[in-house]
Parts: structure tokens; sequence; C-alpha cells
């Protein structure tokens, strides 16, 4: 019944999404939704089918079966009119690099046939400017470092305005300079209502880049939601550093707290720290620190730890993702 | 969304409120600018198809790889004229290439045997490079991609490719006659030429017949970049695709060199390549013209459709 008509909300949809090299499965019946105006973290380890997805929506491989639904048309009939709207990076930048990164994005946007010739320099001009490559816009590619090439990957995506961004792995080969400009830029078009659609295996640029995730593992989509639906999942903790490590022990243990993890000190008037999952039905941390004073603990620290997405994705692909770079 | 519609609403209708009419209409068609339906690339207008054509052949252009093999072509004729220029023995009628004992005579006979010494090897060298390269070239660079992605359109996309190639062909065809009629000017006197009927023709006359020449032998190598441009559209490995290019037009001679293949010999693309001497006759005996064209064009046709049937259903996963 629902898969008569791409829902209008949904920048990107896919039902079932397969794909198949030989006898191997690249991508095994996902189902995307990627609500319009959200910038939407595509995370998993590398080889988990992210780039594999992201060229069969924008029709560059077809799919073995399953539908794809890109700003509400369906992909790959609809090609003509979705793909000006949507601006990509697909697997790193490439480029002529007999050209410069001027005369590349004139030629890639004279390839858009509905991108007019008549303010092709100027908008090339601007979409340099934006990725900080005014400077370069003469040199030629070969003379480009990863970084730069980075940006200029980026540049054509801005060519023209977008409904949509589809970034694989925007950071790539960018310092953290560059990284933190990309972020900043793309919450620059998400408060201009564009929707992002951003590939990554970092988790840590997708914690701070984005406002909904899925995660990707060997070829199947295991989550996805805003950040904090997917961080509801985990649990979050209390930490109390105190000296008075035992009874503090005692006073959570009075509030359905579990203490999982403490460092005793030797020297009884030195710090202790304390730690305890805190489920959601339980004491308000108010609570808990009114008890603790109350009980004379001398509470030198306490804070509450937000669920830590990191803990979940590792639950969800696996050790073997490498998140800690 | 809501923000949008506010300040466009209010402001004019608070100026001038005989204005509200058309202000709405206005404040309306910029609000459908951002709608899903329409996007905002229409209201730039649509810009003309050729861009991408015109964008083509600047990128082949102005490749220094272009340049160096147009440079290369236009070398033959100039080692062919100091060559013959250097020796003080008169060529004997028969040894040489064709056409090679006429030059001493007419300067404009360098640009012909330029021609028939080209066409065996180094000119569809260079054609299989350029349409070898149309489609595996991107590919191989990665840019086929964020060309789909454009999108230009994978029919269109080679159609510009092979009209890139032809237009290459043409300038490499031309390379050759305008050098070897210059290098001919200099070294040799020019004058009228006697044609291979017997007739006599002004130089005005014969730079067109140079021209004609050019225009025979472009047509000719048609096929071959057709051929090429199928190549191209199995690997991302250019190379591989400019070699076996390279390698079916030597093929093509070499079966068309065996007595044994008589039969074959009227569907090679390759047979009707050195016919260009009817050209030369007066009147001119186009028959030759015609026949290449249309085996050339059968070609085209062929291989055409299959690079069309393998590149539109191809996955781009370079």
């Amino acid at each position: 019944m629902s898969s008569a008509t791409p829902s209008v909300d949904l920048a990107i949809e896919t039902r079932g999404l397969t794909k198949r090299f030989g006898h191997q499965t690249a991508v095994d019946g996902i189902d995307l939704a990627v609500p319009r105006g959200a910038v939407f973290g595509f995370l998993g380890p590398n080889g988990s089918g992210k780039t594999t997805s992201i060229r069969m929506l924008l029709g560059l491989a077809s799919a073995s079966s399953g539908d794809i639904a890109v700003l509400g048309q369906e992909m790959p009939g609809r090609l003509r009119d979705v793909l000006p709207r949507v601006g990509a990076l697909v697997e790193g930048p490439a480029f002529y690099p007999f050209l410069s990164g001027a005369a590349n994005l004139r030629r890639l946007d004279a390839a858009d046939p509905g991108a007019s010739s008549a303010t092709r320099t100027e908008r090339v001009r601007l979409a340099l400017e934006r990725v900080g490559l005014g400077h370069a816009a003469g040199k030629k590619v070969r003379a480009y470092s990863l970084g730069m090439k980075q940006r200029l990957g980026i540049a054509n995506a801005l060519l023209v305005p977008r409904d949509l961004l589809v970034l694989d792995e925007p950071t790539n080969g960018l310092d953290p300079q560059g990284t933190r400009e990309v972020r900043s830029l793309v919450r620059s078009l998400a408060a201009e209502g564009t929707t992002v659609f951003v590939s990554s295996h970092l988790l840590a640029e997708v914690e701070q880049m984005c406002t909904h995730a899925a995660v990707m593992s060997a070829g199947s989509l295991v989550a996805q939601g805003t950040l904090d639906e997917l961080r509801r999942v985990g649990e979050a903790h209390v930490r109390v550093r105190t000296p008075d490590i035992a009874d503090a022990r005692r006073i959570l243990a009075g509030l359905g707290l579990v203490a999982e993890r403490f460092e005793a000190p030797g020297d009884p008037h030195a710090d202790g720290v304390l730690s305890a999952p805190l489920p959601a039905e339980a004491a308000a941390p108010e609570t808990i620190v009114a008890a603790l004073v109350a009980d004379g603990v001398r509470v030198r620290g306490f804070s509450v730890v937000g669920a830590s997405l990191e803990e979940r994705f590792v639950a969800l692909t696996g050790e073997g993702f490498d998140i800690a770079q | 969304m809501p923000s949008d519609i506010q300040p466009s609403d209010i402001q004019p209708s608070d100026i001038q409120p005989s204005d509200i009419q058309p202000s709405d209409t206005r404040s309306s068609d910029t609000r459908s600018g951002n709608t899903p339906g329409a996007g905002p690339i229409e209201s730039v207008g649509r810009a003309s198809g050729w861009a991408l054509m015109v964008s083509e052949l600047t990128v082949l252009f102005r490749r220094r790889r272009t340049w160096a093999m147009l440079l290369a072509l236009a070398a033959v004729p100039v080692l062919i004229a100091v060559a013959v220029r250097l020796t003080s023995s008169p060529v004997a009628p028969g040894r040489g290439p064709p056409f090679l004992d006429r030059v001493t005579q007419n300067g404009l006979f360098v640009a012909i045997t330029a021609m028939v010494v080209c066409i065996p090897l180094f000119l569809p060298l260079t054609i299989g490079v350029v349409a070898g390269d149309t489609i595996a070239g991107e590919a191989g660079l990665g840019t086929l991609r964020y060309l789909l992605v454009a999108p230009a359109g994978r029919v269109r996309l080679l159609v510009v490719k092979y009209a890139g190639a032809a237009v290459f062909c043409l300038a490499a065809t031309l390379t050759i006659v305008v050098s070897g009629a210059a290098i001919g000017a200099a070294l040799f006197p020019v004058g009228p030429v006697t044609l291979l009927s017997g007739d006599t023709i002004g130089v005005g006359e014969s730079v067109l017949r140079s021209l004609l020449i050019a225009g025979y032998v472009t047509v000719s190598m048609l096929g071959l970049s057709a051929i090429g441009l199928f190549i191209s559209t199995l690997t991302d490995v250019p190379v591989g695709a400019m070699a076996a290019t390279i390698v079916v037009s030597v093929v093509s001679q070499v079966l068309d060199a065996l007595p044994q293949l008589d039969w074959l010999h009227p569907w090679l693309f390759s047979h009707y390549w050195l016919d260009f001497a009817d050209l030369l006759r007066q009147p001119i005996e186009w028959s030759s013209f015609g026949t290449n064209a249309l085996l050339q064009g059968g070609y085209l046709l062929v291989f055409g459709a299959l690079a069309y049937g393998r590149f539109v259903t191809k996955d781009i996963l370079s």
C-alpha cells in the first residue's frame, strides 16, 4: 500500500534497496528515510555499502531490486528533473589535472543542461570563494593538495542552489581547520533549508554535524533516526567525585542506582570517582545530589554523562568499526 | 517557510496598498521557486545544449597530448619535403610512397604524399588515442561520475564525446594538409597541377581538392572512431581502450591485405582508406567517396548502437 507514492516530506526514501555484484550482496534491502531539511549522517565502516547506496541514489548504478525516491520523485526514472537540484560529492573529488580549478567547475557546470551559461563564470567564482579557494581558482588542479581538491569537490556541489546535497566523506583529507570549515558550511547550508546527506565513517563528525543518522553494517541498515532517538537506546551515567566512596555507593544503591565503576584511593582524604548508569525512570539528578549531601557525603563533583553514540555504534557494527580516528 | 512569506507579503502592501495585487503574485512566484515541484533552476532559464559540446572541445584542445599529436602529424609532411629537397637525385616514379615523384615539380603534392604516409598507422594511432579516451578517460579520472550527476545525460554525453572525436579527425587531417601545403610552397615551386586524368587545374582549384581529400580521410576515420567509442565504454582504463582501438585498425588492414579474404574486403572499415585518388580526376569521381561514406556510416550505426547499449545500462563504479 505504501509503495505507490513517495512521500513529499522525505528528501530521500528507499524501499528494499538492494545491490548485488554476482553472488555478493553489497547493499541488502535498506529502507532509508531522510526527512527534508535534515542533516543526515550515513554512518558505517569502510565497505559497509555506503558509497554503493549513494551511487544508486544518484542513478550512477542501477539497483538490483527496490525503489528509490529522491526529492519526492522516482529515481532513476526522473533523473533529469531530480539531479539538477542535487549537489554531490561521490567517493572523493575527481578533476581534470590539466585544467585550472575554475575551468574544471565550468566544465562540470556546462554538463548540466539547466545551468545558465550567462551566469556560469560568476557562479563558479562564488562557489570557489565559499570554500576558500578564491586565490587558487587559476591554478592547475594538478598542483592542488588533497584538501584543496576536496574543497573544489564541495564547490562543485554548490554551483547552483540545491535542494539536496549528498556528500560522501566530505572531510576526507582535510586538516582540522578545513574540517571545521566544512562543518560550519554544512550548518549554514542546512540553515538555508538544504537537506544534507553526509556519509562518514567518523562518528565524532556525524555527532557534531547531524540531526539524524543511519548506521550501515555489512550492507544492512542497522539503525536509523534522530541522534536523540539513537542515543536514547543507550543509558546515561552519573559520575560522583567524592572521598567518601563507600557511603556514596550505599546511598546510590538506596536510590536504585548500581555503581559499576569506582576508583577508591588509598588516602581517605583524596577524591575517588564513582560511576553508575542512570536509567530513565530513576531519580532526578538533583534528588541524588540532595540525598548524598544530606547524608554527609562530601560531594566534590557531580555530573550526568549522556549516552555515548560511540557505545551504541560499536554495539551495532562490532569492534571493527574504525571510530577511533 | 513562514519566515520567507511574511516580509515579502507585508512590506509592499504596507508601503503601497495599491500594489497589493501585483506584489502578491510576485511573492507567490518567488515562493513557488522554493517549493519542491519547481526547482530554482527553471527560473534561470534553460541554457543551450551546446555548452557541453563547447566544453568538450575546450578540454580536448587544451590538453598538451592533443597538441603533441597534431604537431607530430604536422611534422610528417615537413620531414618528407625536407628529405626530398635535400636529396640531389630525382625520385624515380614508382619508388617510395605514391605521388612522391611529383613533389619536386609541384609543392602541392607534399600534402597528398604525407596523407598517404600517415593513413596506415600514424593517423589511426592518434584517432585511437582520442576515441579510446572518450569514455574510459573520464572514467579513469573519475570525472565521469560527476558529469553524469550534473546531469549530462548518458546519451547526450555519448553523442558529444563522439562528435569531439570526429572534430579531432577533421583537425588531424587538416593539420596534415595545411602543414604539407605550407612546407611544399616554401621548398618547391607551386603551379597548376596535372591530375591523374591528365587534365590541369589551377592552384586555387588544387587547394580545394586538397581540402576534399582531408574531408575524405576524415570520413574514413569515422568508423574507427565509433569502434573506439564502443571499446571505451567497456573499460575504465583509457590506455587499454586506446591500444585496443589501434590494434583493431591494424588487424583490419592486415585482413585487407590477404587475398584469401577477398569476400571480406569490401566490409572492412579500412578498405577504402587510400582510395581518395578518385578525387584527383576531372571530373571528380564521387562513387568511391559515396561507397566509403556509406560503409563508415554503417560502422557508425552498428558501433554507435553497441556503445549506446553498453553505456546506458552501465554501472558507473569508477
